[in-house]
């Protein structure tokens, strides 16, 4: 099929940029651009006695940051955002595949099962799983009755019970991309795979994985950054033992209240965002897969 | 020569769709076998079952002598050329060829040396490290069939390889296909809706129609004894009447169609009082100015149309049908608008066994009963 080329439906049709894009370039200013120059203004700002933002430039917030307290920390986000990303992968990959492969009425209900748990709002969501996680929770009352175990155990406030969270919370982002580029596999490379002798672990290897690389790539990247942001997974599941970068810029702002700080660590966290989105869009992902 | 590909009462249904019906072929060894028909009449759905993409509903497919369900299609010594390529696009073209060794785990100086042999002989030289999408169409095919052509198997299954490629080009694979074949002694069983490149490439030919083979025999006698009408209107261009057979003397039929009676060459097979369908190519036409024995047709030039080495006569006959004549150009021809008589040697002429006749005479006899 042929484009009709919209230039010529249009000619001397032409709105002034400011009529069109203006709107939106102002909304996008004042809503996205302005507080981020705020939070960066911030960050270099003293506090008093008080914890009051003073406006007076000092780098002394950035040189707190290194501190080795800060730096456990720093770590275990990055070892909870991987450890989430590689369950991601493994959890969501199998399941993307059966997705993409299935058809019609089967297909939507998988994909719906994908899409519900969105309608509930995701604090809840992690309510539920420390209720049924908890000493008295389902998950050990069924255990205790069953006689599995004596007493209960301690599910809760573990690094696996937050990646539990986050996984959950985050599937679904890793799940679509790996739908979409699964969905566009061409079927007939894996009968010629299987057609020239390879088993079909050989062809996972060879041909599937490859070909679906970007998705994963992408999914990873979308289940990775906002890991180290959801500080109310690690609030809930990981009670205080399994404390992220997000959940530092939280009590800054909050229980801390010193402002400066936690302008900083955002700070720190963005970067740390672009850095990443910056590798990805290097190793040749596509942007518009991240919806960025 | 042996049996290679044997294909026993084989059905394959979908659903509510019966694709394949009771098919029955055997390949030989070194046969460039042709599946013809047109979209939709099983062909592709017969190749994938050779292949083992597909099971079979019911019947058995034996290659070298063993059912292929026993084996998983990455046992088999048959390899595919699929219609779109399904070259792997993240590998380079030595890659894509190399897969079936790699796979076989030939030693790596066995697969270089191999690769670069046969992408010599499919002259490919120098593209090695090239991809898939920096090749155009007519290399891309090559690729696809040095990948499948290099793990030496016995059948080789070819799904309308060149359809995506221009006239010019399908010419040039056609004829460096068959020059392939005949080099590699491979079997080839190929997959095509172009009644051309059939008769240019096959040693023999099986017309499928809505499942069923309709004829399997030479190019040659698919021509020139079609066996029934889809086969007669499908391979060639013809011009086809039906009429009842009115007498047989001598291997010659009298057929009376609605223009008038005809004489047509034909076998015993035939009686009197069929029901048939006369079918004689253009190129076996023949008119004349003056009435001919046995010959009641009589018709009128209405055009002529005009296509390099021959003129194409289209003659009208008085219920309306038209008749092709074809004529070497340069030949003396009568007006448009002046009468004719057209006519030829029975011989020529190929009488088939109209399928209608059947129900007629089934309706006949429940008549008569």
């Amino acid at each position: 099929m042929e484009k009709k080329k919209s230039k010529h439906e249009f000619r001397g049709n032409t709105l002034p940029a400011l009529v069109t894009v203006g709107p939106v370039t102002l909304l996008l200013l004042g809503l996205v651009l302005a507080p981020l120059i705020f939070v960066l203004v911030m960050s270099f700002c003293s506090t008093d006695e008080f914890y009051n933002v003073v406006y007076r430039f000092t780098a002394e917030n950035y040189s707190k940051l290194v501190s080795p307290d800060y730096m456990k920390i720093y770590g275990q986000s990055l070892l909870i955002a991987f450890l989430t990303t590689v369950v991601c992968i493994l959890l969501g990959y199998p399941f993307s595949y059966i997705i993409a492969r299935t058809k019609n009425k089967k297909k939507k209900l998988l994909y719906m099962l994908v899409i519900i748990p969105f309608w509930t709002n995701s604090l809840i969501r992690i309510y539920g799983w420390r209720t049924f996680l908890g000493n008295s929770g389902w998950l050990n009352s069924l255990l205790l009755k069953l006689q599995i175990v004596s007493e209960p155990v301690d599910f809760l406030y573990k690094t696996g019970t937050t990646v539990l969270g986050m996984v959950y919370c985050l599937i679904p982002f890793m799940i679509l991309p790996l739908y979409t580029a699964i969905e566009k596999l061409d079927g007939s490379l894996l009968e010629a795979s299987g057609d020239l002798g390879a088993r079909p672990i050989r062809t996972l290897f060879e041909i599937i994985i490859p070909l679906t690389s970007s998705g994963i790539f992408s999914g990873s990247i979308m289940v990775f950054i906002p890991c180290l942001g959801y500080f109310f997974v690690s609030n809930i599941l990981g009670g205080g033992n399994t404390d992220m970068i997000g959940n530092l810029i939280e009590r800054q702002f909050k229980s801390a209240n010193n402002w400066p700080l936690g302008a900083a660590l955002s700070i720190i966290l963005i970067l740390v965002t672009l850095i990443l989105v910056k590798a990805y869009q290097k190793a040749g992902g596509d942007m518009d897969s991240l919806g960025l | 020569m042996g049996k290679i590909v044997e294909i026993e009462g084989v059905n394959k249904i979908y659903g509510s769709n019966h694709v394949v019906r009771n098919l029955d072929i055997t390949v030989d060894e070194g046969e460039f076998l042709t599946l013809l028909g047109s979209s939709g009449c099983g062909k592709t759905t017969t190749l994938r079952m050779i292949a083992g993409f597909e099971e079979p509903t019911t019947g058995t497919i034996k290659v070298e002598g063993e059912p292929i369900e026993e084996k998983e299609p990455f046992e088999r010594n048959v390899n595919t050329v699929f219609q779109s390529y399904a070259l792997f696009p993240h590998k380079t073209i030595f890659d894509n060829i190399a897969y079936g060794l790699k796979m076989k785990k030939v030693p790596k100086t066995e697969i270089k040396e191999r690769v670069l042999e046969m992408m010599e002989m499919v002259q490919l030289s120098g593209f090695e490290h090239r991809y898939p999408s920096q090749l155009s169409g007519g290399q891309k095919q090559r690729v696809a069939i040095a990948r499948a052509l290099i793990n030496r198997p016995r059948v080789l299954l070819l799904d309308e390889p060149l359809g995506a490629l221009d006239l010019k080009l399908r010419k040039q694979m056609q004829l460096e296909l068959k020059r392939l074949q005949k080099k590699l002694n491979i079997t080839f069983i190929y997959v095509t809706h172009d009644q051309e490149e059939a008769l240019t490439m096959s040693d023999r030919i099986a017309v499928m129609h809505d499942g069923v083979i309709d004829q399997l025999a030479t190019p040659t006698d698919i021509y020139e004894h079609p066996a029934t009408r889809f086969v007669a209107t499908f391979i060639g261009e013809t011009n086809i009447y039906d009429g009842c057979v009115t007498s047989i003397s001598d291997g010659v039929a009298t057929v009376t169609l609605e223009n008038g009676a005809v004489k047509v060459g034909c076998d015993d097979s035939f009686s009197i009082l069929e029901y048939a369908t006369v079918s004689v190519r253009p190129e076996k036409m023949r008119f004349s100015k003056t009435p001919i024995e046995g010959f009641e047709l009589v018709a009128v030039v209405k055009d002529y149309i005009y296509v390099g080495s021959v003129l194409k006569c289209i003659v009208s006959l008085p219920n309306g049908n038209e008749l092709k004549i074809e004529r070497l150009a340069g030949q003396e021809l009568p007006k448009i608008g002046s009468k004719i008589y057209p006519y030829w040697n029975p011989e020529d002429a190929v009488l088939i066994h109209n399928d209608s006749y059947k129900i007629f005479k089934a309706l006949d006899e429940i008549r008569l009963a």
